[in-house]
């Protein structure tokens, strides 16, 4: 009877039961990787826009408050988008004829909102209160990041579950005082976190981490 | 010590090569029987009824099925443990026996773990389906995520998932292990290149030297050490599923015995049911004989009392407990709206299977069969009777309901019995029914037994 298999199959067999392993482990950490780039998580991107507006220029140099835009923070789930009448309050006297903003110009004119593309989001399933965050000394750069940095917006942190449970398991490393909640150049202190335990206390502020805190 | 006036384990007059030639023709040289061609027909229409009704499901969602609150359980479940039980034969037959030398066992091993890999496969498809996106089943397993969470280790569904995995992967490990000597015989009997070289792959090699087979015989012996637990082990964890909930009529100490000897009755069933026909169509009385067909008789009877007496000790518990939702419970499974079920369920597992006490019948062949089929109902009867009545009258009677299967569930039960019977069909047409190398140890035993006996 002839051979079926060339010698060499004998070293192609060993390598393989190796090999399957080694492949399932690169399966693995390639899955892993893919799950935390930007591609998945859009965390860094920059999203074009259908007005280029930037938080740097009028947060950063200007100086606006986030809640001339965001009204409905402090009070509400939502933080609020604001509508056209906002940016006319200044662009009817300013850039008046700049082509950047006909956009805006259009949307007043027709009553018809901008349609914004949309940057941080949470999906459906998971109930999101902007206000209690903020009274609670949540400031608003601690979870979108440099806003006054960004000349277009993009996503500052992946916005998964995990990241939530970084603070909701450990609050005291994020907290701040109410007063410098909106405060772009915060800087946290050396005692951070004896801080943060004193404003837990003040604040009434509980690590919660039941599913139905957010899961409603 | 077996008595001496037994019948044979493999009738008189077979050499090594006889036992080679004719289990190894069935696979290679002899023309199939008509009846294969029409066996495996029906049961691939049954596979793509499995497809379709799969398919469908996965596009509309679980709401297609007849399940609702308080049924959340409904068919997905019942076919689980009903599958998963039918497996158990095949480990026991292939692991205890083994370790307990149970020489009868080597004829009907191959086929009954070959059973058992199937049953997984159509035991896993369930709950993968019940949880409405199976494409995220990888949440079940613990591994670091972005969400920060591990599986919730107290609860027994996660128990049930190592269980299951671990049970089918050491029933696979089991089952190759053991082809490999039968596989080598194949590759070196094929005509054609390409059986030699398929064949020829998964032999790995095999030469039947003596570190081989030293080796082998380790090897079986390690994963049947492996797989003896998993017998006892893989039912109690679906039991658990059960037991640890508060619901009446699933939260008893009695479910696991209780669970484990409904399994290895449902498997023996199973494997009775199978070996009847592929004896008789593939002409191998010679080696599954008589003895096989009564010993599995013998102990389908022991198991099917032990499982009597679980619903004996279940009707008892229920009213000795004084509690009244217990006993509602029984009474509603005596006389409620699915009572029809549970008085078919006693007659198929426990008055039917009695005839085996006797002689005559036991070693009739067709009234084994018929018998192997109407446990096989009643086993599935009894998954249906203990997830359905429980839920669908709990303790509120504001939140009662009723449950009734919708075809999709049906499509997707009968499909997997076609996925089940398309892989054995397959199985019986590729690779060899019975084990060639260990038959061809017995064929010197039967005069050395009457030697001893």
């Amino acid at each position: 009877m002839s051979q079926i298999f060339h010698r060499s199959t004998n070293t192609i067999a060993r390598i393989s039961i190796y090999g399957a392993a080694v492949l399932f482990a690169a399966l693995g950490w390639a899955a892993y990787k893919l799950s935390a780039s930007p591609y998945v998580t859009d965390v860094n991107v920059a999203k074009d826009q259908p007005v280029p507006f930037s938080h740097k220029h009028h947060v950063g140099e200007l100086g606006l408050d986030c809640r001339y835009c965001h009204t409905a923070v402090e009070n509400s789930s939502s933080a609020g988008m604001p509508p056209t009448q906002t940016c006319m309050t200044c662009h009817s006297q300013v850039w008046v004829n700049s082509p950047m903003l006909e956009p805006v110009r259009a949307s007043y004119r027709d009553d018809k909102s901008i349609q914004w593309i949309r940057v941080n989001a949470v999906p459906d399933f998971v109930y999101f209160n902007h206000s209690i965050h903020v009274n609670k000394g949540v400031a608003c750069v601690t979870c979108h990041g440099p806003v006054g940095d960004m000349p277009l917006t993009w996503r500052a942190n992946t916005l998964q579950m995990g990241w939530c449970l970084d603070c909701h398991r450990n609050p005291e490393k994020f907290v701040r005082p109410r007063e410098n909640v909106f405060d772009i150049h915060y800087k946290a202190p050396e005692n951070q976190e004896a801080l943060g335990l004193k404003l837990m206390k003040e604040y009434k502020i509980q690590s919660l981490t039941n599913c139905t805190t957010c899961h409603r | 010590m077996q008595p001496a006036h037994n019948p044979p384990v493999i009738e008189p007059g077979h050499t090594y090569a006889s036992v080679t030639d004719k289990i190894s023709s069935i696979v290679l040289s002899r023309k199939q029987p008509k009846g294969w061609y029409f066996g495996f027909a029906i049961a691939f229409a049954l596979l793509m009824l499995l497809t379709y009704a799969v398919t469908y499901l996965l596009v509309v969602g679980v709401g297609i099925w007849g399940i609702n609150i308080p049924v959340g359980w409904g068919f997905a479940i019942v076919n689980f443990v009903w599958w998963i039980g039918i497996g158990h034969a095949g480990t026991l037959i292939s692991a205890i026996l083994l370790l307990l030398r149970q020489k009868w066992r080597t004829s009907i091993n191959r086929f009954a773990e070959a059973m058992t890999l199937f049953a997984v496969a159509c035991a896993g498809m369930f709950p993968l389906l019940h949880m409405g996106r199976p494409w995220l089943f990888f949440w079940m397993a613990p591994y670091p995520n972005t969400m920060y969470l591990w599986p919730q280790f107290r609860s027994p569904l996660v128990w049930d998932v190592f269980a299951v995995s671990t049970y089918a992967t050491v029933s696979l490990m089991f089952w190759f292990v053991g082809l490999i000597p039968d596989l080598a015989t194949l590759r070196d009997r094929s005509k054609n290149r390409a059986g030699k070289v398929i064949y020829g792959i998964f032999a790995m090699g095999w030469r039947g030297s003596a570190v081989h087979w030293h080796r082998y015989e380790t090897a079986s012996l390690l994963l049947a050490g492996l797989a003896t637990p998993l017998v006892v082990s893989v039912h109690t964890v679906v039991s658990f599923d059960f037991a640890a909930a508060l619901v009446p009529g699933w939260h008893t100490t009695i479910f696991p015995p209780y669970f484990v000897a409904g399994a290895i009755y449902s498997g023996f069933a199973m494997v009775m049911t199978l070996s009847i026909p592929i004896r008789k169509f593939y002409g191998l009385e010679d080696f599954i004989t008589m003895r096989h067909l009564e010993n599995m008789a013998k102990v389908m009877l022991a198991t099917g009392l032990i499982v009597a007496y679980g619903y004996m000790m279940e009707t008892f518990g229920a009213f000795y407990s004084g509690n009244q939702y217990d006993r509602y419970m029984v009474l509603n499974r005596w006389f409620g709206p699915y009572a029809f079920f549970y008085w078919m369920l006693i007659l198929c597992n426990i008055a039917i299977p009695q005839m085996m006490w006797f002689k005559r019948l036991r070693t009739n062949v067709a009234v084994l069969f018929v018998i192997s089929l109407v446990v096989n109902i009643g086993m599935w009867l009894e998954r249906f009777v203990i997830v359905v009545t429980s839920l669908h009258r709990d303790f509120l009677p504001s939140s009662w309901g009723m449950y009734t299967p919708t075809r999709w569930d049906w499509a997707t039960y009968t499909g997997t019995i076609g996925l089940f019977l398309t892989l054995l069909f397959l199985f019986i047409r590729y690779l060899p029914v019975i084990s060639i190398s260990e038959m061809r140890g017995l064929v010197e035993e039967p005069s050395g037994e009457k030697k001893t006996g």
